[in-house]
């Protein structure tokens, strides 16, 4: 691709030291993101999607967790976040790299009304003055589609709905025009209908305003509305990557087909639902292997003795497993 | 599945709680508190006697305190309707005054060690690491001495570098503060220690606010529920302590009146068994305050405090 990337994460690795052993919970994870591009984090839960945005947003290791960002480098334009200072840092979030959590009921401040809480980093990062960042905060309420937006500039969180709250998220996400937004599982919390108006809305701002996502979910529904490019991730690693299409219609690694055969089919009757056999591996437990063999249909040999690397296949995508590589068949 | 088309409308949004007015959180707290009765009652008591201190020497035709030797130690009668003491002044005078002093120390060494406590609660806990060490090793030093006895030490010394009796009442406030604040800070800390790992607070820092605000307008508001409990509890123990301070001529000093002092001054055989109005009214208003107070700050505690209980 001609065009630089806005975001590159190298080898980053973030390990969590407790009392039984270290937590590898991001492992040598590498991925990119291009301006205007949605990239999808897809994989079960557990497999260390979160770290990974925490990771990028520099709170590993704040907020009394004991985690660390072992290795690695995350580079966005052309600053490495993890060398950059405590002032630094604090100019690119919210402002340049902005994120949604999973739950918008507790990321809101139960005690402020809502209007306060966009008009914040208004006052920070564009210096508008407090009276004309209300103006624009009513203004950020009607453009995700609430009514009543002076209105609801006065209200606290615990008064409006799931959905309205998450809409007010985005509102605050991209009130400084992020290049970047980071959206950890924003619609998981939420029932089915307001899901895809979240996924809608999302979709149209990054339209208007030429923003890439780093989208995380373990809903393959999610990914294929949404991705241009998506990171299969398996125990911190990633196990696949690949265009969107081409992975859908052409999944290489036996974990991701397990998750495509386990995904709904959408106006189709499923007796059973499929899901992959057996469980994420526990972090502390792992030797060098396929993480995924235990579970895996076409688990060989030379899968538990050695550690398949992510290796390009076909045109755009890579994979990291055993039954792409040579190497198996000379071991094996 | 992409049937829902751009320009998403309220009639879209799961029906919503109709948003209240700005006061809402605080309107439904008064709402709890009007429904607890036994609270209401203390609120009410402690109000009673704020209003007959504070205004009610405004009615009284003995404010002067003048030395009347025809008039010592009168039983209640209807001139004096709780009697004289031994210099003949009107005594229920002197209780409304004595509670003037007593209620103000109350009020302002409470806020005092409010003021300290949280703030130094709150930096502890917030910023951890040096400055959590340092402030709550101290907090811890002075919490292991009983704050009786250090009062007492506290008002030894001074009586013994002879402050002069009209800073005195200062001096005791500051007393007061000085134990009371290590507390309140440990429980502040407590508070924000785990107020500062909810996901709002890691939102405020995706947001890149700067630690100040982060500090003041997103946290501290979330204490303000506790403070006020804390508060209002801590002002029936500084009344308390004065009193016993001041029982023990360590507090503030006669002429000034204050309830403890009082009962001092009757603190003799003769007083004790014969003039009973020379310290049951002191003592009764000690008693009614204080446990007024608690009661109501105990119901406060019920409405303000979001855990849920039982
Ligand atoms: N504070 C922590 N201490 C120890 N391990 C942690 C901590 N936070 C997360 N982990 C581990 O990191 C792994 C990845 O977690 P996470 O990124 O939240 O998963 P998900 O993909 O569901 O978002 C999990 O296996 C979890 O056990
Ligand atoms: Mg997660």
């Amino acid at each position: 691709m001609a065009t630089a990337d806005l975001l590159e994460i190298e080898g980053l690795s973030t390990y969590f030291d407790t009392e039984e052993g270290t937590v590898r919970a991001v492992d040598g994870v590498s991925l990119r993101v291009r301006p205007g591009e949605t990239v999808c984090i897809v994989g079960e839960s557990g497999c260390g999607k979160s770290i990974t945005a925490m990771s990028i947003m520099g709170l590993v290791g704040t907020n009394g967790t004991a985690g660390r960002i072992a290795g690695g480098r995350i580079r966005y334009e052309d600053r490495d976040l993890l060398r950059l200072n405590k002032h630094e840092l604090r100019t690119i979030r919210g402002h340049e790299i902005a994120m949604i959590f999973q739950e918008p009921m507790s990321s809101l401040n139960p005690v402020l009304p809502i209007g306060e809480q966009i008009m914040e980093p208004l006052i920070e990062h564009l210096k508008l003055s407090k009276k004309a960042a209300r103006a624009r905060a009513i203004e950020l309420i009607a453009q995700v589609g609430i009514a009543r937006p002076e209105q609801i500039a006065k209200a606290y969180p615990h008064e409006l709905s799931g959905g309205m709250l998450q809409r007010i998220m985005i509102a605050i996400a991209i009130s400084c025009g992020p290049k970047l937004l980071i959206a950890d599982e924003p619609t998981t919390a939420l029932d089915v209908t307001i899901q895809a108006q979240i996924l809608d809305m999302l979709r149209q701002f990054k339209a208007e305003s030429d923003m890439s996502i780093l989208l995380i979910t373990h809903d393959l529904g999610v990914v294929a509305e949404m991705a241009d490019y998506v990171v299969v991730m398996y125990a911190g690693k990633v196990v696949e990557e690949g265009e969107v299409v081409e992975l859908f219609e052409r999944p290489k690694h036996p974990y991701t087909q397990g998750l495509l055969k386990s995904k709904p089919i959408m106006g189709q009757r499923q007796d059973e639902l499929y899901s992959i056999p057996g469980q994420v591996p526990n972090p502390l437990e792992l030797k060098p292997s396929c993480y995924f063999y235990e579970r895996c249909e076409h688990a060989m040999d030379v899968c538990r003795r050695a550690e398949p690397t992510l290796k390009g296949v076909g045109e755009q995508g890579s994979v990291a497993c055993w039954l792409y590589e040579e190497e198996a068949i000379v071991h094996g | 599945m992409s049937t829902i088309t751009g320009g998403v409308a309220e009639s879209e949004v799961a029906p919503a709680k109709r948003p209240l007015a700005r006061s809402s959180l605080w309107r439904l707290a008064a709402r709890k508190l009007l429904k607890n009765k036994l609270a209401l009652a203390g609120l009410f008591v402690v109000v009673f006697m704020f209003a007959l201190c504070f205004i009610g020497p405004l009615f009284s035709p003995y404010t002067d305190n003048k030395i009347h030797m025809a008039l010592m130690n009168k039983a209640p009668n209807l001139k004096h309707w709780l009697g004289t003491d031994a210099l003949g002044r009107d005594v229920l005078t002197r209780v409304m005054q004595a509670g003037r002093i007593s209620l103000t120390v109350g009020l302002a060494s409470m806020v005092l060690s409010v003021f300290l406590g949280s703030l130094l609660g709150a930096i502890a806990g917030y910023y951890r690491g040096i400055a959590d060490q340092v402030i709550m090793r101290i907090a811890d030093l002075l919490m292991t001495i009983p704050s009786l006895p250090l009062l007492f030490i506290l008002g030894a010394l001074l009586s013994e570098w002879k402050v002069p009796t009209d800073y005195r009442m200062y001096i005791v406030m500051l007393m007061l503060s000085f134990v009371s604040w290590p507390g309140l800070a440990r429980m502040v800390r407590g508070e924000v220690l785990s107020l500062r790992e909810r996901e709002f607070m890691q939102a405020a820092t995706v947001l890149g606010l700067r630690d100040r605000r982060k500090l003041f307008k997103h946290l501290l508001p979330n204490l303000v529920p506790l403070l006020i409990v804390i508060a209002s509890l801590n002002v029936g123990g500084a009344i308390l302590s004065e009193s016993v301070l001041s029982f023990f001529g360590l507090g503030v000093m006669p002429p000034t009146p204050t309830w403890g002092n009082m009962i001092d001054s009757a603190n003799n055989l003769i007083d004790f068994q014969q003039r009973p109005w020379l310290w049951i009214p002191p003592g009764f208003s000690i008693f009614a305050t204080v446990i007024a107070i608690n009661i109501f700050g105990d119901g406060l505690r019920d409405v303000l405090d979001p855990k849920p209980k039982k």
